[in-house]
C-alpha cells in the first residue's frame, strides 16, 4: 500500500511542475539561414601548372646527355619541343644536343596552359693532342734497324773493301740518327776472337774502333759524338770453335747512348 | 832413380839456381833443380788428440801435397808403411839385432812394426826419409809435434833432423796453416824455399756470367777471396813486389782503365789514367815505384808508357804503328823489359831497355807468343805459345832469355794461358780450359806435379806473390 502513495505524490508533482511551464511562455527566433555556396566554381577544369622543368646537367659537353626532367600538375597534354614530343606528367628524358639548345614545355590544361623553358649548353671538347710525330722510333731501334756491324780480317784493324760501302751506308744513317738526337753519342765497339792473347786483342779492338772512327770522321760524322772503346774478347757474340763464329766476333759494333 | 826429363829440378843451397846448361839432343834448356838421386820420404798420417782429431785429414792432406808439389821428394807409396809408425820420438826403437840365421835359410832383417828406422829404410819402402808425430789439443790451440828423420843414419840420435812444436788456432785454417809450417820445416832441410803465405791473384767470372772480379787464393787453392765489387769487367791483375799493392784493368767507368788498391786496407789509391781510348795490363818496376802499362794516348795504338806508380809523368817507351801491351821490367836488374808486340806481324814477345832502346825479339817469329812473366832469377821468362799449333791453342813455354832457348811444359791439353812463377822460382801457375772450362793450375818448372786450384766458374790470368 505504502508504494501506492508514493506513485501518487510524484504523479502530483509532475503535474504542478507542468503547470507552472505552461505558464511563462516566449516567441522561438528563426535558425540562421545556411551559408552561401562556395563561390561558383566555374564548370571549367583547373589550368595546367608545371612544378618544374630542369636539365641537369645544364653544361654538357657534346656528346654527352644531359636529362630533363619534369613534372606538371592539372594538364591534359604535356609536349616538349626539338623534337621531343609529347609526354607524360612527369618524368625525364636524356637529351644529345650538339648546340646550346632551349627546350620548350607546352603543358595543357582546360583551365589554362603553362609554359616554361630549360636551356642546355654545349661545350665543345678541347681537342685532342697532336699525334706523336710519326711514331718516332727510339735511339736503340734506329741504331739496331739501321746500322750495321762492321767485320775485320783475324789480327786486322783495317776496313775491308767489302765493308765499306756499308760503312758508309752508316756513316749517312748516323748524320742523321745524331742529328735527331742531339745528344746522343755512339760508343764504337772494337771486338775480337777468342785466339788472340786477351790483353794484345784489348790493343786489337782499340785499333778497331778507331779505324772505324777515323772512317765516319772523314765522310763528315761529327768525331766528338763517336766514343771508341775496346771490349777485346771480353764480350763475344758466340762462343763456338769456328770460323764463322769468330768471323762474327772480330766486329766493329755501334751502340748509342743517350 | 828419377826418369830423365828435359828439365832437371836442382837445387842447391837456399837459392834456387836456375841453371841454363846445354845438354845434346833435343832438349835445348836445362833448369837445374836437383842432383841426380832424390831423395824418398815416407809421411805417415799424424792421428789427433782429443779435439785436435777433427783436423788430422785437412793437416795430413796439406803437408802431403806441400812436400810432393816441391818435386824435391819421391814420396814413398804409402801401402808399404808399416802399422804402428811412431807418434813421438819415445817410440823409436834401437834395431836389434839380427836373429842368428837358422842355418841354410837367409838371415831375416829384424822389423819392429814401424818403430825401427829401419823399417821404414828397408825394401821395399827404402824411404830415406821418415816425417811423423801427432797433433793435440793445448789450452784451446791446435799443437802439432812433427819430426823428421833420417833413416840411414844407424844412431837415432843422429837421425833426428828436427823436432818443433807448432801452434795454431783449433780450426781448419789453423791445421792447414801448421802444415804448411811444418811442411816447410821439411823442404828446407832439402834447400826448397817455403811457398806458404804466398798468394795467387787471379780473375773470375763466378759472380755473374760476363762479369769478371779480382779474387785472392792461398798458393793451394785454399781460402778463396773476392776483392773488387764492380760488376763489371775488371782483369789483367798485378802485384807490386812488396805485394801491398794491387793494379788491374777495368771497365768499370765505361772505357779499359787502370786502377790500384792497397791489399791492406783494401782502398783504392789514385792513379791517374791518361786521356786515351784504352789504359790496360799495368805492373810495377822492381822498386813499386813506377807502374809500366799499355795505352793509346798518342792515338794511333796501344804503345807501351812508364809513369810514377799514381799514374803521374807519363812517358812513352815504344813509338810505333803497332799493337803493344803487357811490359814486364826484369825484376833482378830493373833495367829491361819484355813485352807484346805486333811490330812484326803477328804477336811475339820482344825486350827493349827500360829507356824503350835496343828492342830486339825474343821468339822467333813462329805462331804467336804472348804472356811473358820474368822469373825472380831475371834470366828466364815464362810465356805462352802458338807455336806447332793453329792459333788460339796455347802451350806454357819456359826460356833462356840470354841463348833463347826454350822449353815447352804443356802439350796440346787445351789452352794454357797466363803463365806466372811463383816466388820460389820453381812452381808455375797458369790457367788452361783442358777440363772445359777456365781453371787454374800450378805445376813444377818441368811441367811435373800439376795440380788444379779452381773449380767454380771460369778462372784465369793468375799472378804468384809472396
Amino acid at each position: 500500500m505504502r508504494n501506492r502513495h508514493i506513485a501518487t505524490a510524484l504523479l502530483a508533482a509532475s503535474l504542478l511542475l507542468f503547470a507552472a511551464g505552461c505558464k511563462k511562455k516566449t516567441p522561438v527566433a528563426p535558425p540562421p539561414p545556411p551559408p552561401p555556396p562556395p563561390p561558383t566554381v566555374v564548370e571549367k577544369a583547373p589550368a595546367a601548372v608545371i612544378s618544374s622543368f630542369t636539365a641537369e646537367p645544364s653544361t654538357i659537353v657534346r656528346g654527352e646527355a644531359s636529362t630533363l626532367r619534369w613534372s606538371v600538375a592539372n594538364a591534359t597534354e604535356v609536349t616538349i619541343d626539338n623534337g621531343i614530343g609529347a609526354v607524360s606528367a612527369s618524368g625525364s628524358r636524356q637529351v644529345y644536343p650538339t648546340s646550346n639548345t632551349t627546350y620548350r614545355m607546352t603543358a595543357k590544361g582546360g583551365g589554362g596552359d603553362a609554359v616554361a623553358a630549360v636551356t642546355v649548353a654545349v661545350t665543345t671538347p678541347p681537342p685532342p693532342p697532336p699525334p706523336p710525330p710519326a711514331a718516332k722510333a727510339s735511339l736503340e731501334e734506329r741504331m739496331s734497324r739501321e746500322i750495321q756491324d762492321i767485320f775485320f780480317d783475324y789480327d786486322k784493324s783495317e776496313v775491308r773493301e767489302d765493308s765499306r760501302a756499308t760503312l758508309q751506308r752508316n756513316a749517312d744513317a748516323l748524320k742523321t740518327i745524331l742529328s735527331e738526337f742531339p745528344s746522343a753519342v755512339v760508343s764504337i765497339e772494337g771486338h775480337c776472337d777468342e785466339r788472340g792473347s786477351a790483353e794484345y786483342n784489348l790493343g786489337l779492338g782499340d785499333r778497331r774502333s778507331a779505324s772505324v772512327r777515323e772512317f765516319l770522321i772523314q765522310v763528315g760524322v761529327p768525331g766528338d759524338r763517336l766514343k771508341p772503346i775496346s771490349y777485346g774478347k771480353e764480350k763475344p757474340v758466340c762462343t763456338e770453335e769456328s770460323e764463322s763464329c769468330w768471323q762474327r766476333n772480330r766486329r766493329a759494333h755501334f751502340v748509342g747512348v743517350q | 832413380m828419377i826418369k830423365s826429363r828435359t828439365i832437371k829440378l836442382t837445387l842447391l843451397a837456399a837459392a834456387c839456381a836456375l841453371l841454363a846448361l846445354p845438354q845434346a839432343q833435343q832438349s835445348n834448356i836445362v833448369l837445374k833443380l836437383t842432383g841426380g838421386t832424390k831423395s824418398k820420404i815416407a809421411l805417415p798420417d799424424f792421428r789427433g788428440a782429443g779435439g785436435a782429431s777433427a783436423f788430422t785429414q785437412v793437416f795430413n792432406e796439406t803437408v802431403f801435397a806441400d812436400v810432393q808439389r816441391s818435386g824435391m821428394l819421391e814420396m814413398a807409396a804409402k801401402s808399404f808403411y808399416p802399422l804402428s809408425p811412431p807418434q813421438q820420438e819415445t817410440d823409436i826403437r834401437p834395431t836389434p839385432a839380427p836373429a842368428a840365421a837358422q842355418r841354410g835359410a837367409a838371415p831375416q832383417p829384424p822389423t819392429c812394426n814401424g818403430r825401427c828406422l829401419t823399417d821404414w829404410s828397408m825394401p821395399p819402402l827404402n824411404a830415406n826419409y821418415l816425417g811423423f808425430g801427432y797433433l793435440a789439443e793445448q789450452g784451446g790451440q791446435l799443437v802439432a809435434f812433427g819430426h823428421l828423420y833420417n833413416t840411414t843414419v844407424p844412431d837415432i840420435a843422429g837421425a833426428k833432423a828436427f823436432r818443433k812444436l807448432y801452434n795454431g788456432p783449433l780450426t781448419e785454417e789453423g791445421a792447414r796453416k801448421i802444415a804448411h809450417e811444418y811442411a816447410a820445416d821439411i823442404l828446407s832441410q832439402f834447400g826448397v824455399p817455403s811457398l806458404a803465405g804466398s798468394k795467387i791473384y787471379f780473375v773470375s767470372d763466378r759472380g755473374g756470367k760476363g762479369m769478371k772480379e779480382i779474387w785472392s787464393m792461398d798458393f793451394d787453392g785454399a781460402n778463396q777471396r773476392q776483392l773488387t765489387r764492380f760488376n763489371s769487367i775488371s782483369t789483367m791483375p798485378a802485384v807490386s813486389p812488396d805485394s801491398q799493392r794491387l793494379a788491374f784493368t777495368t771497365y768499370a767507368e765505361g772505357q779499359p782503365r787502370i786502377r790500384v788498391m792497397s791489399l791492406e786496407t783494401m782502398r783504392f789509391l789514385p792513379f791517374f789514367n791518361p786521356q786515351a781510348s784504352m789504359n790496360a795490363t799495368p805492373s810495377f818496376t822492381p822498386d813499386g815505384a813506377k807502374m809500366l802499362f799499355a795505352s793509346s794516348f798518342a792515338g794511333y795504338s796501344s804503345q807501351i808508357y812508364i809513369a810514377n806508380a799514381d799514374g803521374r809523368d807519363l812517358k812513352r817507351l815504344s813509338d810505333n804503328r803497332a799493337i803493344e801491351v803487357e811490359p814486364k821490367v826484369n825484376p833482378r836488374t830493373g833495367a829491361d823489359i819484355v813485352f807484346v808486340s805486333g811490330r812484326g806481324g803477328p804477336q811475339q814477345i820482344y825486350r827493349m831497355n827500360i829507356d824503350g832502346a835496343d828492342v830486339t825479339r825474343l821468339t822467333p817469329g813462329e805462331g804467336e807468343a804472348a804472356n811473358p812473366a820474368w822469373h825472380p832469377d831475371g834470366q828466364h821468362i815464362v810465356f805462352k805459345w802458338t807455336r806447332g799449333f793453329a792459333p788460339g791453342n796455347w802451350n806454357v813455354f819456359i826460356m833462356d832469355v840470354a841463348s833463347r832457348e826454350v822449353v815447352q811444359l804443356t802439350r796440346g791439353q787445351g789452352r794454357n794461358e797466363n803463365p806466372t812463377w811463383a816466388p820460389d822460382g820453381r812452381h808455375i801457375v797458369f790457367s788452361s780450359n783442358r777440363k772445359g772450362s777456365a781453371q787454374i793450375f800450378t805445376m813444377l818448372a818441368d811441367g811435373t806435379e800439376v795440380r788444379q786450384l779452381t773449380t767454380v766458374g771460369n778462372n784465369s790470368m793468375p799472378v804468384w806473390v809472396k
